[in-house]
């Protein structure tokens, strides 16, 4: 059942668009902002609400990159794959990352620490290698610099 | 004389967003005031289509030849849209951030004079997940003109009104495309459409839509406030205006400019960017972004511009470039391009998720050591069967640049992955 909350939210969304369609991708998203991910039963609320098929809020939810349907660590790190990143050392963040965590990309820590994602280019090339780690941009990577990232996360 | 900044020359150098009264100080708005005081929907896009702006999110459409098709007067459907594709994702590209960040108003002033000079009554920036900062300042900048009577029914006592929203996108390269935009506002997958009808005329829910890049929006200010005449006066050559030119990759100094159109590469590159790192050098640039051809040595002195690129067998794209040194392997950075393409394809046209895929395999292997006689062969056919008309959108023509020029330019490093069955960059 959706919280009285993300009800709430996801009826706010419904002024600014005509169609009930156009928030299926938004309240997946209001979903995955309250419980972390979007889980059968998560697909299955929202269906019910807003009258959409199962089959539907999946073939988006796996469409789109930020929506997450398996669950993810308490920090999520997504490491840009691109082109100027792959050039100024993208691969040796990765290895450094994965080495770290003990992880490879799309993996979850055992602790549930940290879940490690690939992502394209984050408009950030100037400052490549980078990353985003619970919504905030760290670009100018080096291995000391993910470490000191990592270690500010519990 | 120093040439003029418009787009940038008022963005703090601390990192912080220009507030509505900073924005208003620096002339922000006036431009505004002056289309709905004295100007007719037709006189604001008559000015735009005369000051030579094209589109900046990369193909260069003219943008008052864009707004020439949109259907106007008391019979046009209603309600008709305009959007701000924010939807930044080409690689290498981080020039509608910069803007966005810095002066969020010039985007919300340009959106509205768009919607003003189309009739438009609903307007949406559409912007990436990932644009966090952005978004907080884009939704404050719209809240900020809301309450000075910028935004909502009458704005400026006008009679003209216009609502504006901020939607954040659940990401994919393809929701930068213009039809795959609409479709992922509509809450569906983001694949292109069928052209014609184009957008214009049937766009969002089926109603007119105008849909600019974030760059080009921003420019409007600036041509309603000087004129058309200002603004073909900017550039150092036939295609108007400034641009914002970028570089990453390694060189000396990554970073953004915001200069002449027409500027030529090679001042871009060694006087902006300063050259290559010491120790390096020069191979190869892709001059706007990842969806464009590699240009070498002998293409440095082509003006930067729409025209000017493309005569030398490229494009300007976004104008950001990205740059090739020679101890980075140009079949990697080729394999890495063409991955990206490969998985940011939505599946909806067959030489694109079929061709791209297939390429994508023969360059990993190739990368690998794993690499075959006609591997070659293989991919100059694919790059072929990506061009434009064998698919709904550009992103597979946009695929096959970087891949039918890295093949003509770096054959030897092709050949001699294929030879010695391993990669010779890689220790």
């Amino acid at each position: 059942m959706l919280t009285a909350e993300e009800r709430q939210e996801i009826e706010a969304e419904m002024a600014r668009y005509p169609t009930k369609e156009a928030i299926y991708i938004d309240a997946m998203k209001i979903v995955q902002r309250h419980r972390g991910w979007v889980s059968d039963e998560g697909i299955r609320d929202i269906g019910e609400m807003l009258h959409a098929s199962a089959a539907d809020l999946d073939s988006l939810a796996t469409f789109y990159n930020l929506i997450f349907r398996k669950p993810v660590g308490r920090h999520v790190i997504m490491l840009c794959d691109s082109v100027s990143c792959w050039i100024m050392g993208y691969e040796r963040m990765r290895e450094h990352l994965a080495e770290r965590l003990g992880i490879g990309l799309g993996e979850t820590t055992a602790d549930n620490r940290f879940t490690l994602l690939p992502i394209v280019c984050l408009g950030a090339c100037e400052q490549a290698p980078a990353l985003i780690l619970d919504n905030n941009l760290h670009g100018n990577l080096d291995p000391s610099k993910i470490d000191n990232l990592l270690q500010e996360c519990q | 004389m120093t040439a003029e900044k418009p787009l940038t020359k008022d963005i703090p150098a601390d990192g912080q967003a220009l507030d509505l009264t900073g924005y208003e100080r620096t002339g922000g708005y006036r431009g505004l005031r002056k289309a709905l005081g004295n100007m007719t929907p037709q006189q604001v896009q008559e000015e735009v289509k005369n000051s030579g702006l094209r589109g900046r999110g990369g193909a260069g459409f003219p943008t008052g030849v864009k707004w020439s098709f949109t259907p106007m007067g008391t019979d046009a459907p209603r309600p008709k849209y305009v959007i701000a594709n924010a939807d930044e994702m080409e690689p290498g590209t981080f020039k509608d951030r910069y803007l966005m960040e810095g002066n969020p108003h010039q985007l919300v002033d340009g959106l509205i004079l768009a919607g003003y000079a189309n009739q438009a009554d609903v307007a949406y920036i559409f912007i990436r997940g990932e644009y966090k900062v952005s978004q907080e300042r884009l939704a404050r900048a719209i809240a900020e003109a809301y309450s000075a009577g910028y935004l909502g029914k009458n704005i400026l006592n006008s009679g003209y009104g216009l609502e504006m929203y901020l939607h954040v996108s659940a990401g994919r390269y393809m929701c930068g495309e213009e039809t795959g935009l609409l479709n992922a506002l509509e809450g569906k997958r983001a694949n292109p459409r069928a052209k014609p009808p184009y957008p214009q005329v049937s766009g969002l829910w089926g109603k007119p839509t105008i849909v600019n890049n974030v760059e080009t929006l921003a420019n409007l200010p600036h041509i309603v406030e000087h004129g058309a005449a200002w603004f073909q006066g900017l550039s150092r050559t036939k295609d108007s205006g400034t641009k914002l030119y970028g570089a990453s990759g390694k060189v000396k100094r990554p970073g953004l400019w915001e200069l002449p159109m027409g500027t030529p590469l090679r001042e871009i590159f060694e006087e902006y960017a300063g050259g290559m790192r010491d120790g390096l050098r020069f191979r190869g640039v892709l001059p706007g972004g990842a969806s464009t051809d590699f240009l070498v040595e002998q293409h440095l002195d082509v003006p930067m511009d729409f025209t000017e690129v493309a005569k030398v067998g490229s494009r300007l794209g976004t104008g950001t470039m990205i740059v090739l040194d020679d101890h980075t392997c140009p079949v990697g950075m080729t394999a890495n391009l063409i991955h990206f393409f490969a998985q940011e394809s939505c599946g909806w046209c067959t030489p694109c998720w079929s061709g791209l895929n297939w390429a994508d395999h023969i360059l990993r292997a190739m990368e690998d050591g794993q690499g075959k006689p006609g591997d070659l062969e293989k991919l100059e056919f694919q790059t072929k069967f990506w061009g434009t008309g064998h698919t709904f959108c550009a992103l597979a023509p946009g695929a096959a640049e970087p891949l039918q020029s890295a093949l003509k330019y770096f054959r030897e490093d092709f050949e001699r992955h294929i030879r010695e069955e391993r990669c010779s960059f890689r220790k």
